[in-house]
């Protein structure tokens, strides 16, 4: 039976770090492309 | 290619929802270690993911040297972070898995050690590419990179060359698997695989992107000092 929480939290741990990986990489997408979208905009203003 | 990326992804998805599926219930339990015997399915297939794109670095930094190219500069990034992140995993899940099989969290056997000498070497070369500005960092990162990928032969056969407490392969000279352990080994690898593949294709995207950023702000900087400095000219021409 501890032998299965020792599982379990190596499996947990796994998808939690590429969960937080991947939701870094969603953040700076967005963080970039807003920029892009600023300075693009920005001759306009 | 976003479409091709979103098929990619869904396909992806798939094999790792399969691959954890075998794991936990299509794969038979081990007899002497039990279901902790499990993480081996998550544990290898990072490792080898990590492996292969510290190779995928190794290749992008000789032809950044090579050739100069700004491509193979932004792929030896991708890959180095992304293979720190599958790195870190299996210096998370490896503990994990000693501790209910040999009562200890970690030692300080080859095999472990070169692994965190591996991690420690990629993530100096991803805090050199992130804190230092120099037009010469590319380089420095790519040579770096060439000394960290020396470490990866030396990771893997570890286990040959030194006495370890960490097991020998399962697979090939080491032993056997049984065929339904080799299935679910070898869908999580392909799953992992892919996964590792995609997760890098996204952040060498990223790079790309925020080298676009970079050079639109350095642009404008100029175009902004440009201005300036014509300005004291144009009130002169008036």
């Amino acid at each position: 039976m501890n032998a299965v929480k020792f599982l379990f939290a190596a499996y947990i741990a796994t998808w939690v770090i590429h969960g937080f990986y991947l939701g870094t990489l969603v953040r700076r997408f967005s963080k970039l492309r807003q920029q892009l979208k600023d300075l693009g905009k920005a001759p306009r203003d | 290619m976003k479409r091709l990326f979103s098929i990619f992804s869904a396909l992806t998805a798939l094999l790792l929802v399969y691959g954890l599926y075998q794991a936990l219930l299509g794969a038979p339990t081990e007899r002497t270690m039990g279901s902790v015997q499990r993480i081996f399915y998550y544990h290898v297939p990072s490792a080898w993911a990590a492996f292969c794109l510290f190779f995928v670095n190794l290749f992008a930094s000789v032809v950044y040297l090579i050739r100069k190219n700004l491509k193979a500069d932004a792929l030896a990034v991708a890959s180095a972070e992304v293979g720190v992140v599958f790195c870190t995993i299996v210096l998370i899940t490896g503990p994990i898995w000693a501790r209910p099989v040999w009562g200890i969290w970690w030692t300080w056997d080859v095999r472990l050690t070169t692994t965190l000498v591996l991690w420690l070497i990629y993530v100096s070369y991803l805090v050199l590419r992130r804190f230092s500005d120099s037009a010469q960092t590319p380089t420095l990162a790519a040579v770096l990179a060439i000394f960290g990928a020396l470490d990866v032969p030396l990771v893997y056969f570890s286990i040959w060359f030194f006495r370890t407490q960490h097991p020998q392969p399962v697979m090939g000279r080491g032993g056997s698997l049984d065929p339904r352990m080799l299935h679910a080994f070898l869908i999580n690898l392909l799953a992992f695989s892919c996964f590792a593949a995609m997760v890098c294709w996204a952040r060498y995207r990223l790079e790309v992107l925020h080298r676009e950023v970079e050079e639109a702000h350095a642009m404008e900087s100029l175009a902004g000092g440009a201005a300036k400095a014509s300005l004291p000219l144009n009130r002169s021409a008036q």
